[in-house]
């Protein structure tokens, strides 16, 4: 087991490697020139040549991307130039807050995901089975932003439930009621896609594994079919089910930018939106890469939960 | 073509879904001809007006432009643009795929590692990495939205031509003198178009999503141009006090998003060869039952399987797996049940504990009998109490009837609670008994293994420790051996012979195989084409067979050391039982046939021998 792990673990790091390069590039190929875009357009050649080679612009491009894994692995991931402040202090700022509603998304799309998946099968054709179809359909096509923007009408305007937004700090004030309060609907939100996605692909797998030959021989063993269903065909359906969760929580992550714009959270995902928007390149060029960072190590985990559940892979 | 639109329009959804997206469509078409304001007209005096106000129907947004138009206007745009990107990302990524898949070796590799790669980012994520560089626009949206999809239309490309590229025609094409390019327009290509569309049929609705996404986001359509999503974020700040200019266009997008998805399935689910057949429809928890009459109580067997009827009903066909078959089996004694494949003698045997995969299974008549109460259409918590109880199973493959994530010992543990409610200690140490007495060596630590772990022979062991688990009356074994080698299914046999007379078990044995009904069983009963042709004392029936069937099928057996008699094959097909002949089933292959054997019902005639047959070798 160690071993497997240990094996993963080395194998994330050509993985890790390739995302940094790939961000390199695309940040590399950024029309213009960094120096211009701080300094303006009106800044006179000297001083943009001046501030080329202080900003190590000068360096072939393989240096350049020597220079900056070096410094990020270092911490550096350098100053955002509008905040004036370390991009990585700012990143580090705000994770939390994204970490703390997409993991809560996430739990929920998982759990919630796999429950109906499961009564979906097992009542397959059923009246149950065609309502959470029904429901699936509905909850995959609808624009998480959309959605969010419908609940602060019906549950934050009309029924006052739950504050509009006004999340401002994670830490700072509130105790964890109030954030509780301030999380439900966001995180709700943000999980509604992806519980779909959970719960058609947990209905997929549920139905291959029902039709196993296992799964008979546990009924002729007399096991009661409650146990057969949420035990013998479930287990085995999670070995397919796991790496869809995995996807998930890279779509979990990343598509918490939108809910964290409509509730005003102050997460990672709206710092990237107003870097962009202000092209401020070196938060976008850390953010990025730290997320994706934090996705594949997740990845990770999924892998171990997979080998742990599934003892042929674990060799 | 047209089958493929009439399986489509037989899914209601997907029927919903295209008329749904077609009308969408054919309004963003004609829009520019319809008697609209223009999109960008502004109006000071006339912000936010309410939908159905004068001249504009949906209302109008906080520069007093109207909404209808500017909807129309987005929803050709968020259109165009989904397609756009879903083009771009389908005709790319499968560019990538079939170079990839084709040439595989190292250009496959280095390829797929930068795929790979791509992959390792949460899926917007990348997106907004691009649009920040090539700064907000919806040009750039498009180009952002379609690069984060080309991995996935690559990856899949790439699997359908590695399992093309490896085919007889390619190799034919390229023995011919046909180049590379050549064969790939000609060959490939023209196979890997149908997957190519079913992925962007799925996928076009996220990317419809993802650009509206990042037009909310402002990095997508820029004022005064505007799509969807650009109509929803310009509207957030409205929300609360003119709330129908965030949900039209939201509703909007709803709507355009499911009725392709809808539509995406039901293409996909269209060209889907399982879903026709019904094959994805899971067995429920027993066989159903729609029996019109149960004949009444006889003997006193242990069990009595009488005038037993299972179907397949498959669309309007029907498939008489099992016809009226009735078979007896005292306490202690040992019947074989012996048939070709397809003749009906496994769904006989899973019908007794309603274990026949149910749709599309049906017991239609008959009854089952365990010491004289009808086992058919018991409630399900009776039938379930005897399970494993009373009667068990022994299967034909162990590695497939074993759950392969759950310890052996587990399972036996799992077997034995379920009926008795020890402790899980006791449960344990009698499984490790339960194995000892199969013969499994060093049970203690094997009770541990998983079935992946052990060798097939092990694996049937376990498989009978565990239908021994609560000491049943009946053992219904299931070509218990078909899946084993000849060494380990002769000590299988040995060890269900003893078992058998130590425990005094009665076995019902199924196998094609009469050198092994010979082995172990008492009385033999032939099946074909879902009847017993011909039954009685397993020494009378080898030693002068009745029915022309069953002597053909000794005749199958091939004589050890003998060698002076050529091993007759049975010509022609065992019969289609949803399409069975008037009169004997066998007739079609039977050499003795006459027309009489064509006509009319053939009964099963005798006494301690019976046979189905107008012109028996030998008088029963």
């Amino acid at each position: 087991m160690g071993g497997y792990i240990l094996k993963r673990l080395l194998s994330a790091i050509p993985v890790l490697l390739g995302i940094t390069i790939i961000v390199f590039l695309i940040m590399a190929m950024i029309p213009g020139d960094p120096a211009t875009a701080i300094l303006g357009s009106y800044a006179t050649p000297e001083n943009v040549a001046r501030l080329n080679r202080f900003l190590g612009l000068d360096e072939p491009l393989w240096r350049q991307y020597f220079t900056w894994l070096g410094n990020m692995l270092q911490g550096d991931f350098g100053r955002s130039f509008r905040l004036n402040r370390p991009v990585l202090d700012e990143i580090l700022d705000r994770f939390s807050a994204t970490l703390i509603l997409a993991g809560t998304a996430f739990v929920l799309c998982a759990v919630l995901g796999i429950i109906a998946g499961t009564i979906s099968a097992a009542r397959q054709y059923g009246f149950a089975d065609k309502a959470i179809t029904s429901v699936v359909i509905i909850g995959i096509s609808v624009p998480s932003f959309f959605l969010g923007m419908m609940m602060i009408l019906l549950f934050a305007v009309k029924l006052r439930w739950f504050p509009v937004s006004g999340m401002y700090s994670i830490w700072g004030g509130g105790d964890l009621p109030d954030l509780l309060r301030h999380l439900t609907m966001p995180a709700l939100a943000l999980s509604v896609v992806a519980t779909g996605v959970v719960a058609r692909l947990s209905r997929g797998a549920m139905l291959e594994v029902l039709r196993q030959d296992f799964i008979r021989t546990a009924r002729a063993k007399g096991v009661h079919e409650r146990r057969v269903i949420w035990g013998h065909a479930l287990r085995a359906a999670m070995v397919s089910i796991i790496p869809v969760l995995g996807i998930q929580a890279g779509f979990v992550l990343s598509g918490a930018v939108y809910i964290e714009m409509v509730f005003q959270w102050p997460g990672v995902g709206r710092m990237l939106v107003d870097a962009i928007l202000t092209r401020d390149i070196l938060l976008v060029q850390g953010g990025v890469v730290f997320i994706a960072a934090c996705y594949v190590g997740f990845n990770i985990v999924v892998d171990v939960a997979q080998s742990l559940l599934d003892p042929r892979i674990r060799t | 073509m047209s089958l493929f639109l009439r399986l489509l329009f037989r899914n209601k959804l997907a029927g919903f879904g295209a008329v749904v997206l077609g009308v969408i469509v054919v309004l963003a078409l004609l829009t520019p001809f319809l008697p609209l304001h223009p999109p960008n007209e502004t109006s000071t005096a006339n912000r936010y007006l309410r939908p159905l106000s004068d001249g504009h129907l949906l209302g109008t947004d906080h520069l007093g432009r109207d909404l209808l138009s500017r909807l129309l206007w987005g929803t050709r745009l968020s259109l165009a643009v989904g397609f756009a990107a879903a083009l771009i990302a389908g005709l790319v990524g499968a560019a990538i795929g079939v170079m990839a898949g084709y040439f595989g070796g190292r250009t496959d590799n280095v390829t797929m590692r930068g795929i790979d790669m791509l992959m390792a980012f949460p899926y917007i994520l990348l997106a907004l990495a691009i649009v920040a560089v090539l700064g907000p626009g919806l040009m750039n949206a498009l180009i952002a939205v379609a690069v984060v999809n080309i991995p996935f239309f690559a990856r899949n490309i790439r699997g359908v031509t590695v399992g093309i590229a490896h085919r007889e025609f390619i190799d034919a094409a390229r023995l011919a003198g046909m180049g590379h390019t050549r064969i790939l327009l000609t060959e490939v290509v023209p196979n890997i178009v149908p997957v190519v569309v079913i992925a962007m049929s799925t996928t076009i609705g996220w990317m419809i999503l993802e650009t509206a996404g990042l037009s909310f986001l402002g990095l997508g359509s820029q004022p005064p141009q505007a799509d969807l999503g650009s109509m929803l974020g310009e509207a957030r700040s409205a929300l609360i006090t003119s709330p129908h200019t965030s949900i039209v266009p939201g509703v909007m997008i709803l709507l355009i998003v499911m009725s392709v998805n809808l539509l995406g399935d039901g293409i996909r689910d269209a060209l889907d060869p399982r879903l026709r057949s019904g094959a994805l429809a899971r067995p429920m928890a027993a066989t159903r039952v729609d029996r019109a009459q149960v004949p009444p109580a006889k003997g006193d067997a242990l069990l009595d399987i009488d005038a037993l009827e299972t179907q397949f009903q498959v669309g309007r066909r029907t498939y008489k797996a099992v016809n009226k078959v009735s078979l007896e089996l005292k306490p202690g004694e040992c019947l074989g049940l012996i048939g070709e494949s397809g003749s009906g003698k496994s769904v006989t045997a899973l019908s007794v504990m309603g274990l026949v995969a149910s749709p599309p299974g049906v017991i239609t008549g008959g009854a089952v009998r365990l010491e004289g109460q009808d086992l058919i259409g018991a409630p399900y918590e009776l039938l379930r109490s005897l399970r494993g109880r009373r009667v068990a199973y022994i299967f034909q493959d162990p590695l497939s009837t074993l759950h392969p994530l759950y310890r052996i010992g587990d399972q036996l543990i799992e077997a034995i609670r379920v009926h008795d409610p020890v402790s899980r200690a006791a449960a344990h140490k009698r499984a490790v008994k339960l194995l000892e007495d199969v013969r499994i060596p060093n049970p203690a630590a094997r009770i541990n293994a998983f079935p992946h772990e052990l060798s097939g022979g092990m694996r049937q062991r376990v498989g009978i420790a565990m239908a021994l688990a609560n000491d049943p009356d009946i053992i219904i074994a299931d070509e218990p051996t078909t899946a084993l080698d000849v060494t380990v299914q002769a000590q299988i046999l040995a060890l269900l012979d003893e078992l058998r007379q130590r425990r005094g078990l009665a076995i019902l044995f199924i196998t094609h195989d009469f050198g092994v009904v010979g082995q172990l069983c008492d009385r033999v009963a032939v099946m074909y084409g879902g009847r017993i042709v011909e039954t009685g004392p397993t020494q009378a029936v080898l030693d002068a067979p009745a029915h022309p069937y069953t002597r053909r099928l000794i005749a199958c057996v091939p004589e050890l050391g003998g060698g002076r008699r050529i091993l007759a094959a049975i010509p022609g097909l065992p019969p289609a039982v949803d399409q069975l002949p008037e009169g004997c089933a066998f007739a079609p292959r039977c050499d003795k046939a006459q027309d009489a054997c064509r006509r009319g019902e053939v009964t099963l005639d005798g006494t301690t021998r019976k046979v189905r047959c107008l012109f028996p070798e030998v008088a029963p």
